[in-house]
């Protein structure tokens, strides 16, 4: 059985108990939609449209990854019910599609989130972006990889200890440090079209590829450590 | 060229006719002793249950031998490898289901049975989760979730889960807890027509079971080794079965 398979089956897996729990999309949804009504209640954006254009790039920023991290607990508190786990550690496939599945179906669900979020965000905040903002297609898709591929990691370092809660933001921050910058000066670029997003562009992916490689490398020792 | 008979007798001469052996194992979970210094030899086609109180040990045997937990001293082979580079051979069942509570049995099962690389196409993977689902009594076309099981019918579905794979080593972790007096003789005939088939490269399919209900796991032990204090008190069987174990009376 080819490892896209085996990838293939975790997603699915994961998928499906999330449609039918939908443990992570309505805290996520919740969560993100109330930081924006809230900013939004803050001030006028209407009024200050420059201001808006230069801040919401940071506000979408925060209200996904906070709301990424209720998500990414949540997708591996499902694999401690009944144990779970264990039988992905006594399983002779390989760990990394365990955690390539489950990045992949965390990636999909803050997608999800994004795409409501964008047009809520767009008529709060009266935007109209002036840079090219087909470039938002790049930096947002890999911007929120970079979150939840470190996410989900340093979520599943942190299942077993005993307020994982705390220290999921405690180590995920500073780590998600240089692509949260790069994403919000990316998106702000593009909305305000005062200069070009390329730069930050690259350091995303740069970051998307380092960290990716380093995560599903290092996945196979954090889930058999005893 | 070798007959499969000859192939046979050399295996049976080298480490993989052993199916488990514990060498001077001590596990400490901090300044707790779950395990003193225990020597235990299975060989294959053994079946073995192990008693004791709570707090014995039992368990963390059987967590050492799956390659669940690693010793703090000694070692553990389980067909002359590490536990880790074993785990297609394993089968593990424990206190805990090891199925998703929101999926059905069918679901868990298909998906356990992708994990395990026992089959291609998706009908493939279907056919065996079925059959596994049959042979411990339940229905394929049950559309409810786990979740919403007996205690009886989750203890059958986590055997199929341990089953379809065809584990020439099973680890089963109180399997009769929380059953009814019928249930657990149907999980015990099962087992024991489990361990009758022959397993892969001719070598007999062993057990290593713990439990505190040992009437109902008579039928199935061979040889008897109960626990006490993280250290092995007793061996009662065939003795050739456990033959180099080390017993601290």
């Amino acid at each position: 059985m080819s490892y896209a398979s085996i990838v293939w089956g975790h997603l699915r897996k994961d998928l499906r108990l999330e449609l039918r729990t939908k443990d992570s999309i309505n805290g996520m949804l919740f969560f993100s939609l109330l930081v924006v009504v809230v900013f939004a209640l803050a001030f006028d954006p209407t009024s200050f449209p420059t201001i808006a254009r230069q801040i919401s790039g940071g506000l979408m920023c925060v209200a996904v990854l906070f709301a990424s991290m209720t998500a990414l607990n949540q997708s591996w508190a499902r694999e401690l019910n009944n144990h779970v786990l264990d039988a992905h550690r006594l399983s002779p496939s390989p760990a990394s599609a365990l955690f390539v599945g489950k990045a992949i179906a965390n990636f999909l669900s803050v997608m999800v989130v994004e795409l409501v979020l964008a047009p809520v965000f767009i008529i709060f905040y009266n935007l109209h972006p002036l840079g090219d903002s087909w470039k938002l297609l790049l930096i947002l898709p890999l911007g929120t990889w970079s979150l939840v591929v470190n996410g989900t990691f340093f979520a599943a370092l942190s299942l077993r200890t005993r307020n994982r809660e705390t220290l999921l933001p405690l180590v995920l921050l500073p780590i998600t440090m240089p692509s949260l910058l790069a994403m919000i000066q990316a998106t702000t670029a593009v909305l305000t079209g005062d200069f070009e997003p390329t730069l930050w562009l690259k350091v995303l992916v740069a970051y998307v590829v380092v960290f990716t490689t380093i995560c599903v490398l290092l996945f196979e020792t954090i889930l058999n450590a005893d | 060229m070798m007959t499969v008979s000859e192939m046979r007798e050399e295996v049976a001469g080298t480490d993989a006719a052993i199916a488990v052996r514990l060498h001077r194992v001590s596990k400490l979970y901090g300044s707790f002793v779950a395990l003193r210094n225990v020597s235990l030899t299975l060989p294959a086609g053994s079946s073995v249950v192990l008693l004791g109180e709570n707090g014995a040990g039992k368990s963390t045997v059987l967590k050492l031998v799956s390659g669940l937990a690693s010793p703090t001293y000694g070692g553990v082979t389980v067909f002359g490898e590490r536990p880790q580079s074993q785990r297609g051979a394993i089968g593990t069942m424990g206190h805990a289901t090891m199925l998703y509570d929101e999926l059905t049995a069918m679901e868990n099962l298909t998906y356990f049975a992708q994990m395990n690389g026992l089959g291609e196409s998706r009908s493939e993977l279907e056919h065996i989760a079925a059959s596994a689902m049959r042979e411990v009594g339940l229905d394929p076309a049950l559309t409810r979730h786990v979740s919403e099981f007996s205690q009886g019918m989750r203890q059958r579905a986590s055997l199929a889960r341990v089953l379809m794979a065809k584990p020439q080593l099973l680890l089963l972790d109180e399997p009769f807890s929380n059953l009814d007096i019928g249930s657990a003789r149907g999980m015990v005939e099962r087992l024991i027509a489990y361990l009758s088939e022959p397993g892969e490269d001719g070598l007999a399919r062993t057990l290593l079971l713990t439990t505190h209900q040992h009437e109902l796991a008579r039928p199935l032990a061979k040889t008897t080794v109960t626990l006490s204090g993280g250290q092995i008190s007793l061996i009662e069987g065939d003795d050739a079965v456990v033959a180099g174990t080390e017993v601290t009376a």
